[in-house]
């Protein structure tokens, strides 16, 4: 919750709503790049951002996603982050 | 734990570690009367066991775990008023993963779910809007936690609910924040702290400014870390080194993702939809000043609080710690887990009785996770 988790922005998805799809270690989902938002939107598209519950929180350069990425996946973040995704769907489909 | 040889890279470990030993050596820091660092950090608690820095640090530099696990210092009348909200029929309870594992007085929110109650795990605050959206005859509450690095996504979906006029959604907000409980700390003549390394992605959001206390105040060194071991260890030889030149500054290691000014966006949004509260209770600190926030009049429809009349204010809010737990003390840097009576015997991770037991972060689930079992069923 508290580590950030390096995200590539590959489109915008609402300009709007400053809502744009990011992969993180090969899932998509959909994130929030208000705290990051610059003119023209569609300038992040290719950037890696720093993603926290689901708000891109700052860009940072390749080489820095990759060592964070490194240093998270040793400490079990990615995956925590990842399986945090995947409960959203159930939480987001369970219906009563 | 690493062996330095399997770091990304081993060479600038090993000369960082050499580096830190000339200067341990030069303040004659030893075992028995070493430098204490804090890392205020959870995740760098997480880090510095699962790297094994603690090994690798000469043994005049000790560790001090800090009060930065937000789940951990959740007082347990929050996760009860957390439970009361969640067992309403009306409610959709959405919360981080890491919450639903800490013990109330009675259950946690796992049980409290098993039991009926509607509860359901988010990867964001987004996702809760999203439900609420999704479910208009439902009342959906964000169990809002963490740090100035998650208070802007919580900030930004209420403004997000508020722009959309969604009715149907609220927050319980538990945001904390860092600089109030060091303050805290310092200001606590039986802790010995010589100097701090602060948390990096805390301070990519409120930037290097708000610990300029720690060094004026307080002439102690904080350098704020990033959460590779080199970042770590990095920032241990500055603070190391401050000491010996007789400095006491803010310096920041983690400038690469950490503007000395923070990120405008979210501390707008912050200062938006936030405001202090007159003090929060933090699980085993106590009440402290101005460390919590709560949400703004301008906002007060999403405040969950105000709609279901629960929390600070609404009835009396004296909850014990269960007998024998040290959590406090550990959580202060006063005792080692180990030192906890309950560890490994009335606490372990299936059966809590604290919350550092729990939360990837928390430093008894640390010790536990990388080695510190072995002690205790050897004690036994
Ligand atoms: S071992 Fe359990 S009771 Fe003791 S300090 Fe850790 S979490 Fe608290």
């Amino acid at each position: 919750m508290c580590l950030g988790i390096p995200g590539q922005i590959i489109a915008i998805t609402d300009a709007a709503r400053q809502m744009a799809m990011a992969e993180v270690s090969g899932v998509r989902r959909e994130v929030s790049v208000a705290c990051i938002a610059r003119d023209p939107l569609s300038s992040l598209i290719g950037e890696w951002t720093l993603v926290h519950v689901g708000f891109a929180m700052a860009v940072i350069d390749a080489e820095e996603a990759a060592r964070t990425m490194e240093a998270l996946r040793d400490l079990g973040e990615v995956q925590e982050a990842l399986d945090a995704m995947a409960e959203t769907a159930a939480a987001l489909e369970q219906v009563q | 734990m690493k062996y330095v040889s399997e770091f990304r890279d081993p060479d600038a470990v090993k000369s960082v570690l050499a580096a830190i030993a000339r200067v341990a050596d030069a303040l004659g820091a030893t075992a028995e009367r070493p430098v204490h660092i804090m890392e205020i950090c959870g995740g760098h608690t997480h880090a510095i066991f699962r790297f094994g820095l603690d090994k690798l640090v000469p043994p005049g530099i000790e560790f001090i775990h800090g009060p930065g696990c937000p789940v951990c210092v959740l007082p347990r009348a929050r996760v009860d008023e957390a439970i009361q909200l969640a067992e309403r029929p009306e409610v959709i309870f959405t919360t981080f993963g890491d919450a639903m594992r800490v013990p109330g007085t009675g259950k946690t929110l796992m049980q409290a779910r098993a039991a009926g109650a509607d509860v359901r795990m988010v990867y964001s605050p987004l996702d809760a809007l999203e439900l609420a959206r999704r479910n208009p005859g439902r009342e959906v509450i964000f169990f809002g936690l963490g740090f100035e690095t998650t208070t802007p996504s919580t900030a930004i979906t209420v403004q997000t609910a508020a722009a959309e006029g969604l009715t149907n959604f609220s927050l319980f907000c538990n945001h904390i924040t860092v600089p109030e409980p060091i303050k805290a700390l310092l200001d606590d003549p039986h802790m010995v702290l010589d100097g701090f390394v602060g948390p990096g992605h805390v301070s990519m959001v409120i930037g290097t400014h708000p610990y300029d206390f720690i060094a004026r105040d307080y002439a102690k060194p904080i350098v704020v870390a990033g959460f590779e071991p080199l970042d770590l260890l990095q920032s241990v030889l500055m603070v190391l080194t401050q000491i010996l030149e007789g400095r006491a500054e803010v310096e920041n290691q983690y400038a690469r993702v950490v503007p000395e000014h923070g990120n405008p966006v979210s501390l707008a949004a912050i200062a938006d939809v936030f405001e202090r509260r007159p003090s929060f209770e933090w699980r085993g600190l106590g009440e402290i000043d101005l460390s919590g926030l709560r949400i703004r009049q301008k906002y007060r429809a999403f405040d969950a609080e105000e709609k279901f009349g629960i929390g600070y204010g609404a009835g009396p809010r004296e909850v014990a710690e269960p007998d024998g737990c040290a959590c406090g003390q550990v959580m202060t840097g006063r005792i080692k887990p180990l030192q906890c009576p309950q560890f490994g015997r009335g606490c372990t991770p299936d059966s809590p009785l604290g919350a550092l037991m729990v939360s990837s972060e928390g430093a008894c689930a640390a010790y536990w996770q990388y080695g510190g079992a072995r002690l205790p069923v050897a004690l036994s």
